[in-house]
């Protein structure tokens, strides 16, 4: 039986097993990609999404049990009309290979809703999940700090 | 593809005596020009074959693949120097595999000197064996070689295009060329006319190119500057492409399973179960491995695992207590290279004091955050392929004879890489996608390996062991005599790649420690080959990502023995021997505030490697917190002779001192019946947010030749951090990874 998924402000449906996870149902059937394969037992935090908000490792959220609405990093902002935190991502040149930044990104945007200006222990708290194995870490806590100055500006 | 392995077999030995041989022929062969591969439209011009201008944009080809190390951006603006155009003027794509490709710069490197001794002579000999380079397709990112590789070939690309677009215009304009400029995409005539470059396109594909002369460095507008990486609004939006993300109209999505048992055949089949699950709709054999295809990958994935295969077994020592003595057991076996052999080490000096110790690492995996892949579509005997690759020709000659079609029906797409670290020379991903499409004619397919899948079918940096003996005498080294035992893993590449197994040494084995610039008289290094059957290969600074290891943490004993300080003793060493090894280590004394003492609850170590040209240095502090050891702080100076540009040279090097300290801290392969027992990431872990120390990173530019970025940044850090945790703790770290020995913070 057909699934009905809010995504991105759009509603799509979506006919696959119940216990298909999410990250493969947005990769493989909606389209969208910018959410990433990395382990598939939640231990890189690639496949990071918001679901009503919440950051949640999308390898590990059945079809059957999204329940609210997901935003993707392709619903966070688009090269033309970037969201402050992609702005100064790429303000600090934070990517490297860039594989692991859609989830980095999406966990950084979760922990700035809850917390507009962290510290760098609070930091270490929420990222650690994600994996980069570029090592970009400084810069993505630099662009966490910039980002959190230019919310609380705007 | 066939009289291609001939010529390569006659003409070519990596690192052996024959290598003159090679350089002769690769001579005579490189007289003639590669064939441009851009077949420019009416209107096009393709000036070379790295410059394409239509009437509407500027392509600017950057055939080297981007794994993240910023390749594109640099190499792009090497072209647009002296093209006179901005990064934000043009677009820039890999384009496709071909010869005109060629990396000079790699074989060149081959050559077993030390390196940073090289004489002109054997630089030029360099260069002319690098030139066999368009002869052997090799067409590959690897050896930190991108920009040694451009830097003179691109900036004399752009400078032909721009001249050969100043001789259109003049023809327009019908006066002299010299009463031209140019600026940002556009030539500049007397009474402030101006002529965009893509406005001439049509008139200038006509013309010869012009050569010209290369600008120098004081008029340069882009280089030595941080430019905006030209991937990094789609990086940050989710909207760059990976192999990965590649979608076809019609695309099935497959995933693959091999042989855990490494190198074990596969002599049956069972898919019945796997075949009466939810969108499942083929199982292909493979020959070693099979594909299941499905609508979805998550569907392939779970029906891989109800296949059941009929696994051989693999032709590897069943323990990995076995592996280590097959390890072992080669230094009591005839050296395969005594690259260094300084002064005599027969006896230890008089009046000086012996200093033995051994040291082991393990195998280790690449663990790109990509996990393998590739999307293939056959139709007509042709194979168009998508795939994250470091090597394009080698991969579409792999494809070719696996599929037993021409080389020249196969097309290569070179998308993003999420990772590489030298997985992705591999051609392995690109051939079983390439098999699968070609038992599903029309139909493109995707095959994507699970992280397991991954993880326990890699090309392995192999594990090695050192035995290091030494002697000081006033305050300094006097004797370092060094046994290296590992796999050598030159063959097995080589013979991967191009069917040819090189006899002589394998320099990658003793890289890393026989070319290191410290002035020790009496200064021997061996290498010693192991009988294994492990799939080894290239990973982030090959032999250098083990010997930095050896060396560094051995000379830190002879500092304590000889009762120096660590950073003073390495700084004696090399002052002579290299200047610019001596920088960067007073570079990291200087940022670090280096005394030699440190308080209590606290560690400092340093760690100085020669590696792919550039000397880099670093510091790394360490203190004990509740019982938990947390890495601090960490300084690193690099010496890249040119600095093209230093914010992602930055970016490299404390990238590469990441991957590196991931491997020291928690990075183990051990293999059981062939099988390797670390299967995801919970088992392999790696550096995070809140283990990995601040960084501040200085670029220096003391060395005569420009050098490489990708891959120096990561064997000091290894050392670095096993000297600190001995200055903490008082014990030695002799053993990889450190979080069997020590209480680190994971």
């Amino acid at each position: 039986m057909p699934t009905d998924l809010r995504i991105n402000g759009k509603t799509h449906q979506v006919d696959l097993p119940d216990d298909v996870p999410l990250l493969w149902v947005l990769r493989d059937e909606v389209g969208l990609t910018g959410t990433k394969f990395g382990c598939g037992v939640a231990a890189c935090g690639a496949c990071t999404v918001h679901i009503d908000g919440e950051a949640v490792r999308s390898c590990q959220v059945a079809l059957s049990d999204v329940w609210g609405e997901v935003t993707t990093i392709e619903g966070l902002g688009t090269p033309d009309a970037m969201a402050a935190i992609q702005q100064a991502w790429v303000e600090h040149q934070v990517a490297q290979c860039g594989y692991c930044q859609s989830g980095q990104i999406m966990q950084a945007a979760s922990l700035l809703a809850e917390n507009p200006a962290p510290s760098d222990a609070e930091i270490d708290d929420v990222m650690q999940g994600n994996l980069c194995r570029c090592g970009t870490y400084p810069r993505i806590r630099a662009a966490i700090h910039t980002a959190a100055r230019k919310m609380q500006e705007a | 593809m066939a009289s291609f392995k001939r010529i390569a077999r006659r003409s070519f030995l990596i690192g052996s005596a024959a290598i003159v041989g090679g350089v002769a022929f690769g001579a005579y062969y490189v007289s003639r020009p590669a064939p441009n591969p851009l077949r420019p439209a009416e209107g096009e011009a393709a000036f070379n074959p790295f410059v394409l201008i239509s009437g509407e944009k500027i392509t600017l080809i950057a055939p080297r693949a981007e794994m993240g190390q910023g390749v594109h951006t640099t190499w792009a603006a090497l072209i647009a120097e002296e093209l006179d155009v901005t990064l934000d003027q043009v677009e820039v794509i890999h384009g496709p595999a071909a010869t005109a490709y060629y990396n000079a710069a790699l074989l060149g490197e081959a050559i077993p000197s030390k390196g940073y001794d090289k004489s002109r002579f054997m630089h030029s000999l360099g260069e002319a064996l690098g030139h066999a380079g368009k002869l052997m397709d090799m067409q590959v990112t690897g050896g930190s070689s991108s920009m040694k590789d451009g830097y003179e070939r691109m900036r004399a690309a752009g400078a032909s295009a721009r001249e050969t677009l100043k001789l259109a215009a003049a023809n327009r304009l019908g006066i002299s060329a010299s009463q031209l400029s140019t600026k940002d995409g556009k030539v500049v005539a007397p009474g402030s006319i101006e002529i965009a470059y893509t406005d001439l396109a049509a008139e200038a594909a006509g013309l010869e190119p012009v050569e010209a002369q290369l600008r120098h460095r004081s008029e340069w507008k882009l280089l030595g500057k941080p430019q905006p990486r030209v991937d990094m609004p789609s990086k940050a939006t989710g909207t760059a492409e990976f192999g990965i993300d590649v979608r076809l109209p019609g695309m099935k999505f497959a995933a693959l399973k091999g042989n855990p048992h490494l190198g074990g055949a596969m002599s049956g089949l069972d898919a019945s179960e796997a075949l009466l699950m939810p969108g499942i709709e083929q199982v292909v054999d493979l020959g070693n491995a099979f594909a299941v295809v499905a609508n979805n990958t998550w569907l392939a994935l779970q029906a891989a695992e109800a296949v059941v295969a009929d696994w051989g077994p693999a032709p590897i020592p069943a323990t990995q207590g076995e592996i280590q003595d097959a390890i072992r057991a080669a230094f009591d076996a005839e050296p395969n290279s005594t690259l260094r052999d300084d002064g005599d080490i027969s006896a230890v000096p008089q009046g000086a004091q012996e200093v033995t110790a051994e040291y082991e690492v393990p195998f280790l995996a690449h663990a790109t955050m990509e996990p393998l892949n590739a999307t293939a579509l056959y139709d007509g005997g042709k194979l168009q392929i998508w795939s994250g690759n470091q090597g394009p020709l080698l991969t579409r000659n792999h494809c070719a004879d696996a599929l037993g079609i021409d080389a020249e029906q196969v097309e290569v797409n070179t998308p993003l890489m999420g990772g590489g670290f030298g997985r992705r020379g591999e051609m392995d991903f690109s051939v079983y996608a390439a098999k699968l499409a070609q038992q599903l004619p029309g139909t493109p397919v995707q095959l994507t390996w699970s992280r397991e899948e991954d993880m326990t079918h890699d090309f392995y940096r192999p594990g090695a062991m050192a035995r290091m003996r030494g002697a000081v005498k006033d305050g300094s080294a006097v004797l370092l005599d060094g046994q290296i035992a590992s796999q050598a893993l030159t063959p097995q590449l080589m013979n991967r790649w191009f069917g040819l197994t090189p006899a002589g040494p394998d320099t990658t084995l003793v890289d890393g420690a026989f070319n290191q610039p410290y002035g020790i008289p009496n200064f021997r290094i061996r290498g010693h080959a192991a009988d294994l059957q492990i799939p080894v290969g290239a990973w982030r600074s090959v032999g250098a990502s083990f010997n930095g290891f050896f060396m560094e943490s051995f000379l830190d004993e002879m500092a304590h023995a000889a009762g120096a300080d660590p950073l003073e003793f390495r700084l004696a060493l090399t002052r002579q021997e290299l200047a610019p090894a001596a920088k960067v280590l007073e570079a990291v004394k200087e940022m670090s505030g280096w005394t030699g003492k440190t308080p209590d609850g606290v560690g400092r170590g340093v760690a100085m490697t020669y590696s792919f040209g550039t000397p880099v240095a670093q510091v790394i502090e360490v203190a004990e917190e509740d019982g938990l050891i947390r890495l601090k702080s960490a300084w690193i100076a690099a010496d890249l002779g040119v600095a093209l540009d230093p914010h992602n040279l930055k970016a490299q090097m404390f990238g590469g001192m990441a991957y590196g300290l991931s491997a020291a801290m928690f990075g183990e392969i051990t293999f059981a019946e062939g099988a390797a027992e670390q299967v995801n990431f919970p088992d392999y872990d790696s550096i995070r947010m809140h283990t990995m120390p601040p960084v501040e990173v200085r670029i220096l530019e003391e060395q005569s030749h420009i050098s490489g970025a990708g891959e120096p940044g990561t064997p000091p850090a290894a050392p670095a951090l096993a000297n600190a945790l001995y200055d903490l703790t008082g014990k030695r770290a002799r053993r990889l990874p450190l979080m069997h020995d020590f209480n680190l913070l994971a």
